[in-house]
């Protein structure tokens, strides 16, 4: 079936689904999943390069593992907990994606996280951090909690996208509060239909993905989902059929919650209960 | 590395000795770092690639030298 095409800031994309290249046992499978996830944007961290004792050899770097060519690389800041070090990182893999000539230089998935135990975002932080990199051009995707609250005020501050976690990161509990979610993408979305919510952390299994977008989210970003999977390169596939079926159980709407059951078959012309036939016998 | 009035840096958090007016471009060359997969940092601002020659180290600069990898 014929899906429409998803749009966050300049780009457009067929697939709703962005994973992470995090964890994963070596490149070889990194890349086996990211070809079955069908994801057409994959997140990466900056981190310090290796320092190599002179004359030695440098360790396969990912960025010859991975497709630059035609995947979106979509970097993150994970690992800063002020806004100062978020904009830095994000000033750092613009540099990096320029200089690969990848589209995804121009944009960055904002994390500022408060405390190393939760992963939670730091709200302050992010609000700050935004507000500098929408000035200094950057289109933003701010990672945040599920608070309506602060995603309206992430948005207000120039986010081109809010990304709510449906659980902690890496904590595989799905979406706890599905109703915060939904106030998020109502209130993000009035006027605004377009506005683009992505559901980012907390994903276990394909039915979580699934949930996210059948309560109207535009995407899912997960990572650990797929990489801690017994079978990651099966859990890729699972992951893109939950989105497809998501999305399209969100367009198609889904019927109202009902205490009593309605029956299925039709009502008229059961035939006779046994003890009346018998009696008429 | 050893040079008669060598400058000390700090690269991605160790001390390094280097010869006095090393620039960017000649410590990444010296850690053989492939040009295009990093992104450097000095003193916490961002040295832009075309920069990388013109910029001298002085004695106690902070280098960040980084990359990308794995992430979700």
């Amino acid at each position: 079936m014929e899906q429409e095409p998803f749009k966050v800031g300049p780009f457009m994309f067929s697939s709703r689904l962005f994973v992470g290249t995090g964890k994963y046992a070596d490149f070889d499978q990194m890349n086996a999943c990211l070809a079955a996830s069908g994801a057409e944007v994959v997140t990466v961290a900056v981190r310090r390069d290796v320092l190599t004792p002179e004359g030695g050899k440098r360790p396969k770097s990912m960025l010859d593992a991975l497709d630059t060519s035609r995947l979106t690389v979509l970097p993150n800041t994970a690992g800063c907990f002020t806004a100062r070090d978020a904009v830095r990182a994000a000033r750092l893999t613009r540099e990096l994606l320029e200089g690969l000539g990848n589209r995804g230089a121009q944009w960055v998935k904002l994390e500022v996280l408060a405390d190393k135990r939760t992963l939670l975002p730091d709200p302050v932080g992010s609000l700050e951090a935004t507000e500098t990199l929408v000035k200094e051009g950057f289109t933003v995707l701010v990672y945040t909690s599920d608070d309506p609250v602060m995603a309206k005020r992430l948005k207000d501050a120039g986010a081109t996208s809010v990304m709510p976690a449906g659980s902690p990161i890496g904590s595989g509990q799905g979406v706890l509060n599905p109703n915060n979610i939904r106030i998020i993408i109502e209130y993000l979305k009035e006027n605004d239909p377009d506005y683009p919510v992505i559901v980012d952390a907390g994903v276990g299994t394909a039915s979580d993905v699934t949930v996210a977008m059948e309560l109207g989210s535009d995407g899912v970003l997960l990572n650990t989902g797929i990489a801690g999977a017994r079978d990651p390169v099966r859990m890729a596939h699972a992951m893109r059929q939950a989105i497809e079926a998501g999305r399209l159980a969100y367009l198609a709407g889904r019927i109202p919650k009902k205490l009593y059951a309605t029956a299925s078959s039709p009502t008229e012309g059961v035939i006779a209960p046994a003890a009346e036939a018998r009696t008429k016998g | 590395m050893e040079y008669i009035d060598a400058m000390r840096v700090d690269v991605n958090g160790q001390a390094a000795e280097v010869e006095p007016e090393t620039t960017v471009g000649g410590l990444v060359a010296l850690y053989a770092f492939e040009r295009r997969h990093v992104a450097v940092e000095v003193n916490g601002e961002l040295v832009r690639r075309p920069g990388y020659d013109a910029t001298i180290l002085h004695e106690g600069d902070h280098v960040e030298i980084v990359t990308l990898v794995g992430g979700g």
